[in-house]
């Protein structure tokens, strides 16, 4: 990883844990390390100390930062070569859902990055996965399409109860999901603080959120504070790359 | 329309070029054929088409195979490429006429002697064409399939040789025209039918219409199969790249 090529920590020490059916968010500075958390989990990268507890046989639906969609095949193929066995009424509601029904023959090509991220989003919701690892998916979108693909996560995620892990940099976007979020510290990456959120996603107000976003900055300010007394345990659990 | 003036002009130049060298050099096309005509109406021009071409094809995609086998194995996996590469130095710089030597020296004046040569000769080239393109493949096509736990024939079908085909075209086009002179040194050499056998009866009694006449059919044949085969083929495996909005 490095540009000398000795090998860097990219994390250590960090452990959590999520409950089915709950939104975890990621958040971190950018080059913490939230990626290479979400590549160990989705099993794309093996090169680390440590375990990774998954459901058994549960099926994994991801969205990398970028689209990642097979320029050759069409939106619907894309769709379909993940995952073969879909039901055609659940895709077509995909479609449907994520405004993708008129651009099923298109090719990625044709597609504004917008499309294309909403197709990523389509192939992994389409193989019925009951863990879903989003990276950064919302990134460089303008704001009202990044809001209102937002809610359409939500509400697909919600309609299926599945377990979502989302990585990004932005906390507004984090408290607004998030059943629980993570905070990582700056390379190597740490678990700084872990804050539940009772209230439910729909009910949060522009207050609570903005309440939830103070507590948060205390929080993170005693776990920052701790660091600086210089109590930095290195156990077993370090990830190397 | 640009390439019939071209047409065109190889056949005025052909004429000029005859009637300056005299018929026995360089007979006339008109000349060349009526010869073609003539051997057609025997039927041992088709006959000889038709096992040359045969041979071509046999060759073809034995090296087509094998190599792209190799070729990706090289372009993905560093050891393998480490090994592979010396040998794969020597097979491109060993001639084809010692291959082809060699192969009827070892195992006789066979048809699967002269197929594998030929075959051999062709190989380093698609190696070294799919290598290139092997290690251009997208690694996050790479992992996308991986995390959705695609099937290894589904990520070669539809991930893998897509990413390949223009390296494929490459080595196709390219292969084909190789091949078929091959073939002809081989026919020559130690077969008792095919265009090489011929233009080798050709070349002892000093025939050069003859030799002009299959040499031009052949030609012709490979032409066609360029337009018609191997064109509208790559055309199809690209479609996606024309449709831009």
């Amino acid at each position: 990883m490095a540009v000398s090529g000795e090998r860097a920590d990219v994390l250590r020490d960090v452990s959590f844990g999520l409950d089915r059916g709950l939104i975890g968010v990621l958040v971190g500075p950018s080059g913490c390390g939230k990626t290479t958390t979400l590549r160990i989990i989705a099993g794309l990268d093996s090169d680390y100390q440590g375990s990774i507890v998954r459901p058994a046989a549960g099926r994994l639906g991801v969205v990398f930062q970028e689209p990642r969609l097979l320029p050759w095949r069409t939106v619907e193929d894309n769709v379909r070569l993940v995952a073969p066995g879909a039901d055609p009424a659940m895709l077509a509601t995909l479609f449907e859902v994520l405004e993708l029904t008129h651009h099923r023959s298109h090719y990625p090509g044709e597609l504004s990055l917008g499309l294309a991220r909403r197709v990523a989003l389509a192939r992994a919701l389409a193989v019925a996965p009951d863990i879903l690892l989003l990276d950064e998916p919302f990134v460089s979108l303008d704001d009202a399409l990044a809001t209102r693909l937002r809610d359409e996560l939500v509400t697909l995620v919600d309609n299926r109860a599945l377990t979502t892990l989302m990585v990004t940099h932005d906390i507004d976007e984090a408290v607004r999901l998030a059943d629980r979020l993570f905070f990582l510290s700056s390379r190597p990456a740490r678990m700084l603080a872990e804050v539940p959120i009772a209230t439910p996603r729909a009910a949060r107000t522009t207050a609570d959120i903005a309440s939830i976003k103070a507590e948060i900055a205390r929080q993170l300010g005693a776990a920052t504070g701790i660091t600086s007394t210089g109590c930095q345990c290195g156990s077993g659990q370090e990830i190397a790359r | 329309m640009a390439r019939l003036a071209s047409l065109a002009i190889f056949l005025a130049a052909w004429y000029v070029g005859s009637a300056l060298a005299g018929e026995q050099m360089l007979p006339s096309p008109t000349k060349v054929a009526v010869a073609i005509a003539a051997e057609a109406r025997s039927g041992d021009l088709f006959f000889n088409l038709a096992v040359t071409l045969a041979r071509v094809f046999l060759a073809f995609a034995l090296a087509m195979a094998v190599g792209t086998a190799i070729g990706l194995l090289m372009g993905r996996v560093v050891l393998a490429d480490r090994l592979g590469d010396p040998w794969l130095v020597l097979l491109l710089n060993l001639p084809a006429l010692v291959i082809i030597v060699l192969a009827y020296v070892w195992s006789g004046l066979t048809e699967a002697a002269a197929i594998l040569a030929v075959a051999v000769n062709k190989l380093p080239n698609t190696v070294v064409a799919v290598r290139e393109g092997a290690r251009t493949l997208d690694r996050g096509l790479d992992e996308m399939a991986q995390a959705f736990a695609l099937p290894r024939w589904k990520i070669l079908r539809h991930i893998v040789l897509p990413q390949l085909t223009p390296y494929l075209a490459t080595a196709a086009r390219s292969g084909l025209s190789l091949i078929w002179k091959i073939v002809l040194v081989v026919e020559l050499l130690g077969r008792p039918n095919g265009v090489g056998f011929e233009i080798g009866i050709a070349f002892q009694l000093f025939d050069v219409t003859r030799i002009l006449a299959y040499a031009m059919a052949f030609v012709a044949v490979i032409l066609a199969i360029d337009t018609l085969l191997v064109q509208p083929l790559e055309r199809r495996a690209s479609r996606w790249r024309l449709r831009k909005a």
